[in-house]
């Protein structure tokens, strides 16, 4: 079982490689929609990515209120 | 399609279309890669029936409201038909709104019956709030060990034996959509029959629908256009409706094809995001493809100048048609405002969108273009039975778009101050700056009042958001739409600006933007503020203390520039 610090970093190495910038460019409490410049639905396609990872079912809702990676790992450590 | 004029109420329009069109499928539902449900109008009617008749002994009587509040699926429409047999006002609510929103306007429409989704009601428990909730909630898909604190699960409330049902008249509510005003002033549009049943009727003398059509519904169906477009519209012409549980590109993408979808309403930013995934599509051809793809675009372009010819442009572009699905025969846009280079993009791929302007007050959709021909800088004409004329016109014909149709909405709940300001004379006053063209098209230059749209379709009302900013260390502050401090005659680059006034001897220190960067955050990524502008003097306020905001924005707007907005 992976510990919220592991998930965490995986989260922000699986994100900047996704939206193609650099992972020292990411933070955990980033607001990722102003760091990255991406909008909800952007946002969206990155789930995809994070289940197959994770090997876990992110429904969209749980993206809602979310905007910083550290809120993300939270709701995806509660689901593994 | 049914005969609309003959029909006093949705509901009783509703009921005869399950029977007339019994065997057609009306409802798909796909969770990813997975069908999750595929009813018959017949089965639909079969799940339908024991809920009302459920929602019957609750006590839901004629005129008595049932707030629904679920993401897209079949059980929001089955729900919504259940109350409308009862002679029930459903009234949506946006699923994205936060708990405490929706307890806040569950509240104001003082909801006999509301009918949750599991996540909603599970961050309703536990908002503040809850312990003032009234109404009987029924919970969809809630895990069986659950604790529901009262509610019961919406697949186990039914019951047996034959409902009644409930005649309504024209005149009577059948709707109550709020447009906005969760933190400020709720604006809960009562939308009657008539207003429905006469939208319904002018959409489809345009844009018909037939057994056979699929439409994709992506919008929420709490927003006035999925609801008549994704419900009202298709069920009355037999047409089935496809839902799908994640509304991830990828997904979206592969429903157009798994489906054969015919018909899709999408808002800018989605389309938007489609044409992007287009283009990288086209950017990976090799130079030769890619030539061949220029040529038999620029020839559609000239054989589909005057109007569209589906057939045509998929036997010139299969490929690009294949990927959505080879049947898709229009895609409504609307809501907010769309780049003409978009839909221009479309359109000469053989993908006629027809792009629209309408407002929740009116029904649904007031003008839409009707590709006679195709144009790309309008949001077209009035529909049928909609009179649209401009206020008090500039020297440009540029003035405020007033409109007078059946599909006008009643009135604001328990509003009376702000109906009789927004419908005078039987015109709605829309608060959107526009101008009609040579060819009777309507074009919009931005907007008379203090609001912004978003590229998702979303109306944001500064006055709204206010409070999310109480506290901050100023003097006052308060939110601005920048193109309603600086009227630029366009409608794109819509943000909010927040306007201080600091304390004497205080500076905009990188402690107090860091201060708002954070409060900006606890709002949805919608709603945000999108700069800020310090402001010398003391905000001008009426005697009881109101800032005068349209006294405060003109002086903004002519003693300082757009560009003094530093960006949060």
């Amino acid at each position: 079982m992976l510990t919220l610090n592991q998930t965490l970093e995986q989260i922000l190495t699986l994100a900047a490689a996704h939206f193609k910038v650099a992972r020292e460019k990411l933070a955990p409490d980033d607001d990722f929609f102003r760091t990255l410049g991406i909008n909800s639905l952007q946002t969206l396609e990155l789930l995809t990515r994070l289940e197959n990872h994770f090997q876990i079912e992110l429904p969209d809702y749980e993206l809602q209120g979310v905007s910083d990676f550290r809120m993300l790992a939270e709701r995806i450590q509660a689901r593994l | 399609m049914l005969n609309l004029d003959q029909y006093s109420s949705l509901g009783a329009a509703l009921r005869d279309a399950l029977d007339r069109w019994g065997d057609e499928t009306c409802l798909i539902e796909s969770d990813r890669d997975r069908e999750r449900t595929r009813l018959t109008y017949s089965d639909f009617k079969e799940l339908a029936l024991p809920l009302a008749r459920a929602l019957e002994d609750a006590e839901l009587h004629a005129s008595e409201r049932a707030a629904i509040i679920m993401t897209n699926q079949s059980k929001w429409l089955i729900s919504a038909y259940a109350i409308f047999y009862c002679g029930g006002v459903p009234v949506p609510l946006d699923y994205k709104l936060t708990a405490a929103e929706h307890l806040q306007l569950l509240a104001h429409c003082k909801a006999k019956i509301a009918i949750v989704e599991y996540y909603l009601w599970r961050a309703m428990m536990q908002s503040p709030e809850f312990k003032n909730l009234k109404a009987l909630v029924l919970v969809t898909e809630a895990p069986l060990s659950a604790d529901l604190a009262g509610a019961f699960r919406w697949e186990d409330f039914r019951r047996k034996g034959n409902p009644i049902f409930v005649p309504r008249k024209r005149e009577d509510v059948a709707c109550i959509v709020y447009s906005s005003g969760t933190g400020g002033r709720p604006k809960g549009c009562v939308l009657t029959h008539e207003n429905y049943l006469e939208q319904c009727k002018s959409l489809t003398a345009w844009y018909p629908f037939w057994p056979g059509v699929r439409y994709l519904s992506v919008l929420p169906t709490n927003h006035a256009i999925d609801f008549m477009v994704g419900f009202i519209g298709p069920f009355v012409c037999g047409a089935c409706v496809v839902h799908l549980r994640t509304l991830r590109p990828e997904f979206v993408r592969d429903a157009f094809v798994r489906y054969k979808i015919t018909h899709v309403s999408l808002v800018p930013m989605v389309l938007k995001n489609l044409e992007r995934g287009v283009r990288a599509k086209f950017e990976g051809l090799s130079a030769l493809k890619r030539l061949f793809l220029d040529y038999f675009v620029a020839l559609n372009k000239s054989f589909t100048r005057g109007s569209p010819n589906v057939k045509l442009s998929r036997w010139l572009l299969p490929q690009v048609h294949k990927a959505f699905g080879g049947e898709l025969v229009a895609i409504f846009t609307g809501g907010a405002f769309m780049e003409p280079s978009t839909l221009e993009f479309f359109y000469e791929l053989g993908i006629p969108v027809a792009n629209g302007y309408g407002l929740t007050e009116a029904g649904t959709v007031l003008t839409v273009n009707d590709l006679k021909p195709f144009r790309a800088d309008t949001v077209g004409k009035p529909l049928p039975g909609v009179e649209l004329r401009i206020l008090n016109p500039d020297s440009e014909g540029i003035g405020e778009v007033a409109a007078h149709s059946k599909t006008v909405m009643s009135h604001y709940l328990d509003d009376p101050e702000l109906t009789a300001e927004t419908i005078v004379d039987g015109w709605l006053l829309t608060g959107d700056l526009g101008r009609f063209d040579g060819k009777g098209h309507l074009q919009l230059f931005g907007r008379k009042k203090n609001m912004i749209v978003t590229e998702g379709g979303k109306n944001i009302y500064p006055e709204d958001i206010e409070s999310t900013f109480e506290g901050t260390p100023v003097k006052e502050y308060c939110i601005f739409a920048a193109n309603y401090l600086w009227p630029e005659k366009t409608l794109g680059r819509e943000i909010l600006v927040m306007v201080l006034r600091l304390e004497e001897g205080q500076e905009f220190t990188t402690t107090l933007k860091d201060e708002i960067i954070s409060r900006n955050r606890r709002l949805p990524d919608f709603k945000r503020v999108g700069g800020s502008l310090v402001w010398e003097k003391d905000f001008p306020r009426t005697a009881s203390m109101k800032i005068k905001r349209a006294m405060l924005a003109e002086e903004i707007g002519k003693s300082r520039e757009r560009t003094a907005v530093i960006e949060l």
